[in-house]
């Protein structure tokens, strides 16, 4: 392209000299003019920047980072910078993940870890982020290639497995653990993992892993129908996991029995997943830098305009035995979390000493704690409005009578054999 | 179970239910569950054969027991249509059921993810949920796929999306 526009210049050039007609002059200016200004183009679409060492809140057009600076100098972020030392790992690049990436690489995020086993399909283009020439390629790498030409500055990390299976999960769990980012860190080798997955099994998946690794992360949804989405905050032990109770899902409002299910099996708009992924991310930069309130469980209806919110405590009986042991943990620790907050409070109370906010406390009245110890808070199954699980519990475990059809036989091998006889005819 | 038909669910209280939960990463206790697995497929397949309702083949592609691959077919106007099947069984299973995969037929039907994969969300999930830990492969070949094929393959077929493997040859031949 660079080399072909030198070569219009040049004849146009050429052509100006050789013409005798002077009225054809101005054209062929004109001409040469378009050319240039083509070719100038062609050079800024191609410059990358440069990789920037510190974050500067300098207000300069130059500066990719000033705009987010501010939000210190406005009080709203005590230190943007810290940003830089984050790392999120990202399960699902696509409508709500990829979106979530973005979202991310442009706020300087330190390290992104990418998981997808799929390809880009024409039948993505009505969501945001992956354009049609990036048909074909796979999402993560699709995704490395937009996000490193936006921000230079993200460490991107991109794995191309499928997650539930064995042989994924290993990778998975291996990739999440790894600390060369911030060797310092104690935990996993990541602050978050979202989940922006489109189904239960995945899910489950993440859950497993973060409930074992003792890793907080958010788990993001959007319909079928594409007119609702969620967000949730899971903290193993602390909060309930994806296993406590069954998933949870913002009901439409609409009657589903005037749903057509006939035909594709998903739905999706753009606006839906956009909205999901900027509430998810919003509520990921809120826990990464601590400021405003971290969302626990954040519904979207779109029909309605209705956005439910509440927590839920773990289940004593979760089903998921890594999820019981961070509860036990999480009991365990209440003292020292105890300790903590009231050491907060006092730093605070000292803080504000010259300004009592009750001087004299006449009736005794004082603040208690209401959270209660653990076992005896089983969500009750009480749901907010608007909010419906979306698969049944499992029924009571009941010994099932003795069915055994089949012979003695208890080895693994004269089992296989046994089905490999049935197969052969 | 309402909806069903009085055979799946006489079929269906047939199979062996299964007591062990336990996943692919659970090492012995796995290999308590696989031999229930297998009890229960060896049931399910002599008693389809007993009743001249044959229609699958399933064996596991790998000593751990992870991987399954074999064969399905449906009878379609006196035509036999058979398929390649194939599934892992995942990280979290019991707890989610495996996600049963026809590769040949992929991007050929919208009720289907990619890869293959069978869209069982609405007939079958909820019951796999409700029924954990007790029902296996077994239950999940009877109560997700046969569902499944009963259901798409006469679409497909009739759509012209598939045919049958002696009207490709002739028309090969031709």
């Amino acid at each position: 392209m660079e080399v072909e526009l030198k070569e219009l210049l040049n004849d146009l050039q050429s052509l100006k000299k050789s013409i005798s007609d002077p009225s054809h002059l101005a054209l062929i200016d004109k001409m040469h003019l378009h050319a240039e200004n083509i070719a100038t183009l062609e050079k800024s679409g191609t410059t990358r920047r440069s990789k920037v060492k510190d974050m500067s809140a300098e207000v300069v057009d130059s500066n990719p980072y000033s705009r987010l600076m501010a939000l210190q100098r406005m009080g709203i972020v005590k230190n943007y910078e810290r940003i830089r030392e984050f790392s999120v790992a990202i399960v699902g690049i696509g409508g709500v993940g990829s979106v979530a990436a973005e979202m991310l690489t442009r706020c300087g995020i330190g390290r992104l870890l990418l998981y997808d086993y799929d390809k880009v399909e024409l039948a993505n283009m009505n969501r945001l982020f992956f354009r049609p020439e990036q048909v074909g390629m796979t999402k993560t790498d699709a995704a490395v290639q937009t996000l490193s030409e936006i921000n230079p500055d993200v460490m991107l990390e991109s794995y191309t497995l499928n997650i539930t299976t064995v042989q994924g999960f290993d990778t998975f769990m291996s990739s999440l653990t790894n600390k060369s980012f911030q060797p310092t860190m104690s935990g996993s080798g990541v602050d978050l993992v979202l989940s922006c997955v489109d189904n239960y099994e995945a899910r489950m998946v993440v859950n497993q892993a973060c409930n074992e690794l003792n890793q907080t992360w958010m788990e993001s949804g959007v319909s079928e129908d594409a007119v609702s989405g969620h967000i949730q905050l899971l903290i193993p032990g602390e909060t309930a996991c994806f296993a406590c109770v069954p998933p949870l899902v913002v009901a439409s409002g609409i009657d589903e029995r005037t749903l057509k299910r006939e035909g594709v099996c998903a739905a999706s708009l753009p606006t839906t997943m956009g909205v999901v992924a900027g509430l998810l991310v919003q509520n990921t930069l809120k826990y990464l830098l601590k400021f405003g309130q971290v969302s626990r469980y954040l519904g979207y209806n779109a029909l309605k305009d209705y956005f439910p919110t509440m927590e839920m405590k773990p289940n004593p009986q979760c089903s998921n035995a890594a999820c019981l042991e961070r509860q036990k943990e999480y009991i365990l620790a209440k003292p020292t979390r105890d300790a903590a907050a009231k050491a907060k409070a006092d730093m605070e109370a000292l803080s504000a000493a010259e300004n009592p906010v009750h001087a004299d406390n006449e009736w005794n009245i004082s603040v208690v704690d209401d959270e209660l110890d653990g076992s005896d808070t089983r969500n009750s199954g009480v749901l907010p409005e608007g909010i419906v699980h979306e698969l049944p519990v499992a029924d009571e475990y009941l010994k099932p009578p003795n069915t055994e059809v089949v012979g003695p036989a208890d080895d693994l091998e004269e089992l296989r054999r046994q089905l490999e006889a049935l197969n052969a005819d | 179970m309402e909806g069903w038909d009085p055979n799946t669910k006489s079929t269906l209280t047939q199979i062996p239910l299964l007591t062990i939960k336990a996943g692919p990463r659970d090492g012995a206790a796995w290999t308590q569950r696989l031999k229930e697995e297998y009890k229960a497929l060896i049931a399910y397949t002599s008693m389809n054969k007993s009743k001249d309702n044959d229609w699958f083949r399933i064996s596991a592609a790998n000593p751990e027991g992870t991987r399954w691959k074999g064969k399905c077919w449906y009878v379609h106007n006196l035509l036999k249509y058979e398929f390649d099947l194939q599934f892992d069984i995942p990280v979290t299973y019991p707890a989610t059921a495996p996600e049963l995969e026809l590769p040949e037929l992929d991007g050929k039907t919208e009720k289907m993810y990619r890869g293959g994969k069978i869209c069982l969300t609405v007939h079958f999930k909820p019951l796999w949920a409700k029924n954990c830990p007790r029902f296996g492969i077994a239950h999940a070949l009877c109560l997700g796929l046969a569902p499944w094929l009963a259901a798409e393959i006469p679409v497909l077929v009739d759509s012209g999306m598939i045919k049958h493997k002696d009207d490709v040859a002739t028309s090969s031949e031709t």
